[in-house]
């Protein structure tokens, strides 16, 4: 590992920092291979004449997104946004304001698509041409918004960063300006079936070593199938489900809510991801062609339900999207019509009082939540409005006796990313996910401080993985970090009430 | 148009040039707006499940600021206080637009000079928190505070006609409604309206050609107008 990174110390306080321009300017992702931007369709490298071919390609944008139209022109500049991104208070780069992150786009757009910006001087307009420095600050930038929506909350008009960073994202794609983290990744899960890249036969060995531990921790036999046609669930899981900690804690508990249920299940090795990358890079056919695979693969295992696991951004896409991507569900059981959360089916079995917990055995943890951003602030859970913030609480407070909730000001949907989402979990931006991470740390820190918090429970594969690796650098132990249903797993007595 | 003086003919000219520049530059824009698809549902969860209740939300951004609200009580207050004197304003000034002046913007006279008061207030309070915040001096461009300014003056023009050099305001009422019924007639001779007019016909201009559209485009927010119901309704993407 590289030099330690520079942290502050927890307070437990979030404070809005002063401004220290260009202080993230060098970060920079890593540029993706030919191939990678090859697979997807895009120029393998920078085109010959890309500040046309990009401006073109806005003007084409402005046309399809109705979000980047009215965003592009509304904005009033009144700073609501200036101190709500996590990023900005992590890092005090002022174009890691939401505003200014905008106004990188919007000066261009102004140059090339406002009738000010092309007959007025620029020094009056505040307009500017696409230049190699700022397709420079696009790449830099773009690149330090996780897409979490959390300034749209705040903006008196609704105006949504994440529209505009994956439209930067998808022209910075169209004219072969690509980001290796999602690319690479995009082309495994389009040519594997899981971001990892896990093969069938790998992904086959580890269902079975989840199978034969939970033998031998419990004694009982609770099934991991794998491409089983006729069963009732396709579950759908991000796959760091199979292999990270604390993921595949939580990825053990879904299979024991489905034994208990006396639901038959499956996973599909060809739709073994429910992480869809083609969000954040704001490419609508690639996020359609991941989400055809799971669609495909429902169908021809002959599935009555799909069930998805933890996974904030895929739940965005699942929830949001999905109908529109790849529905109509018109195939599925008419009583479960349309895909449903993990959580949503373990609560509905906990209230029909088809599963025996045992409280206790999470005795050892005072447990916090952490709303995933795209799960608070892009879906829902149950029936109404809100039910992503209730429906994982619920749950919680059924299998915990101890729960704590964090400042108000940093849950549901005021809640704070995790600072590695919106495909920026690389490596080569750890400074900016350390420093991401700051304003939930604090929350973190003060309910740890003042409550004995020891356990922070999410429904996100990227935050589970964000927050092990980061936490530790403000002396927060990664076993801290727990998945939603590895504490339903802890609870679950296996064998209580099977089949209600 | 005979007999009246070139002034007064120019300054016609530029009122319907100007209107006209308001009416069909904000008319374009809104039905540019309004005509953009929206491939995809996004409204800022959690987000209202019926059409009702998406209206309502709107109108609670529209009427109360509520998202601004949430973010900056400062700003909220500054913004909110503007606002609302600026409409106050606005329904005062129809009196120079209706004859006979009707009974609600004949009430609205005496609140309606303080309220002029009051928004410059605000217009010199919201320009000197741009300055003062770092993030929002980060932030401000110079069309931020031309639109501050511009306003500020129209509305320091205004109050000095009302309080220091009283213009004609009878005079005023037959050369404006001259100009709405599109038979002009003569315009005052005060060189302190015919600035404030001026400068209205700027501001005029300059709306559907800056920020100024927020005033229409905040119905078309995706992420405030959608509904959700994305389990219940199959959104279809037009272009896909």
């Amino acid at each position: 590992m590289a030099a330690k990174i520079e942290t502050e110390t927890l307070t437990g306080d979030i404070n809005i920092p002063s401004i220290q321009p260009g202080a993230t300017a060098h970060y920079k992702s890593n540029p993706a291979k030919e191939d990678h931007n090859k697979f997807l369709g895009f120029p393998g490298a920078r085109v010959e004449n890309w500040r046309e071919a990009a401006v073109e390609h806005m003007g084409e944008l402005l046309g399809k997104y109705k979000s980047l139209r009215v965003f592009m022109d509304i904005c009033v500049r009144c700073g609501s946004c200036a101190d709500k991104c996590h990023y900005y208070i992590g890092t005090r780069d002022p174009n890691n304001m939401p505003v200014a992150r905008q106004e990188l786009m919007r000066k261009v757009y102004r140059k090339y698509f406002t009738p000010a910006g092309k007959l007025l001087p620029d020094s009056l307009t505040g307009a500017s041409e696409l230049t190699e420095a700022v397709m420079t600050e696009w790449y830099s930038y773009f690149h330090q918004c996780s897409q979490c929506r959390r300034c749209s909350v705040y903006c008196p008009y609704g105006i949504d960063t994440a529209e505009v960073s994956m439209a930067a994202r998808e022209i910075m794609d169209h004219v072969g300006i690509g980001q290796k983290y999602c690319n690479e990744i995009l082309g495994k899960v389009l040519k594997v079936g899981n971001n990892l890249g896990i093969e069938p036969h790998a992904l086959k060995n580890t269902l079975e070593f989840v199978e034969e531990d939970v033998k031998e921790v419990t004694g009982a036999d609770v099934r991991y199938p794998m491409d089983e046609k006729g069963a009732d669930v396709l579950l759908v899981a991000p796959s760091a489900d199979f292999f990270s900690t604390p993921h595949i804690e939580g990825f053990t508990g879904y299979g024991k809510v489905f034994h208990e249920a006396g639901v038959s299940w499956t996973v599909s090795s060809y739709a073994s991801e429910f992480a869809n990358f083609g969000m954040f890079i704001g490419n609508y056919d690639t996020m359609k062609k991941v989400a055809q695979r799971i669609r495909d693969a429902a169908l021809d295992l002959g599935v009555k339900r799909i069930v998805v696991g933890e996974c904030g951004h895929a739940w965005r896409v699942g929830y949001s999207f999905w109908n529109t991507l790849i529905g109509p569900f018109d195939f599925l059981d008419p009583k479960y019509p349309a895909p449903q959360h993990i959580c949503e089916f373990t609560l509905d079995l906990i209230r029909r009082d088809g599963l025996k917990l045992d409280k206790s055995a999470n005795d050892e943890f005072t447990v916090t939540f952490h709303d995933s951003c795209n799960v608070a602030r892009g879906s829902r859970m149950g029936d109404m409005p809100g039910g992503q913030f209730e429906v994982p609480r619920e749950i919680i407070k059924a299998v915990c006796n101890k729960y704590v909730e964090m400042d108000q000001n940093t849950i549901r949907e005021f809640t704070y990313c995790c600072g590695g989402g919106g495909g920026l979990l690389t490596d080569e931006l750890m400074d900016l996910r350390v420093k991401g991470v700051l304003p939930r740390a604090n929350a973190l820190k003060e309910v740890m401080d003042r409550h004995g918090v020891n356990t922070m429970a999410m429904i996100c594969a990227i935050c589970k993985a964000q927050f092990t690796k980061v936490l530790p650098n403000y002396g927060i132990p990664m076993e801290t970090v727990a998945s939603l249903h590895q504490l339903v797993s802890n609870a679950v007595v296996l064998g209580g009430k099977i089949g209600v | 148009m005979g007999g009246l003086s070139a002034l007064s003919i120019l300054f016609a000219a530029m009122f319907y040039a100007a209107a006209a520049a308001l009416f069909f530059g904000f008319l374009s824009k809104i039905y540019q707006f309004a005509a953009t698809p929206s491939p995809l549902k996004i409204p800022t969860a959690p987000a209202p499940t019926t059409a009702l209740g998406a209206a309502g939300r709107v109108a609670g951004e529209v009427l109360f600021f509520t998202s601004l609200f949430k973010g900056n009580k400062w700003t909220w207050l500054g913004g909110y206080v503007f606002h609302v004197a600026l409409a106050l304003v606005l329904l005062r000034h129809l009196r120079y637009f209706l004859q006979p002046t009707p009974k609600l913007v004949e009430l609205a006279g005496p609140p309606g000079v303080w309220a002029g008061i009051i928004m410059t207030a605000a217009l010199v309070y919201l320009w000197i928190r741009r300055k003062a915040v770092d993030r929002a001096a980060y932030i401000s461009l110079l069309a931020d505070y031309f639109a501050l300014g511009l306003i500020a003056l129209i509305g320091v023009t205004g109050l000095v006609m009302k309080f220091v050099i009283r213009t004609d305001v009878a005079a005023v009422k037959s050369f404006i409604i001259g100009l709405v019924t599109f038979s002009p007639v003569e315009m005052p001779a005060d060189p302190m309206f015919m600035l404030h007019l001026l400068l209205v016909m700027a501001l005029m201009v300059y709306f559907p050609f800056s920020k100024l559209l927020h005033a229409g485009g905040v119905f078309f927010s995706p992420t405030r107008a959608q509904v959700d119901d994305c389990r219940e309704r199959r959104h279809v993407n037009p272009w896909a």
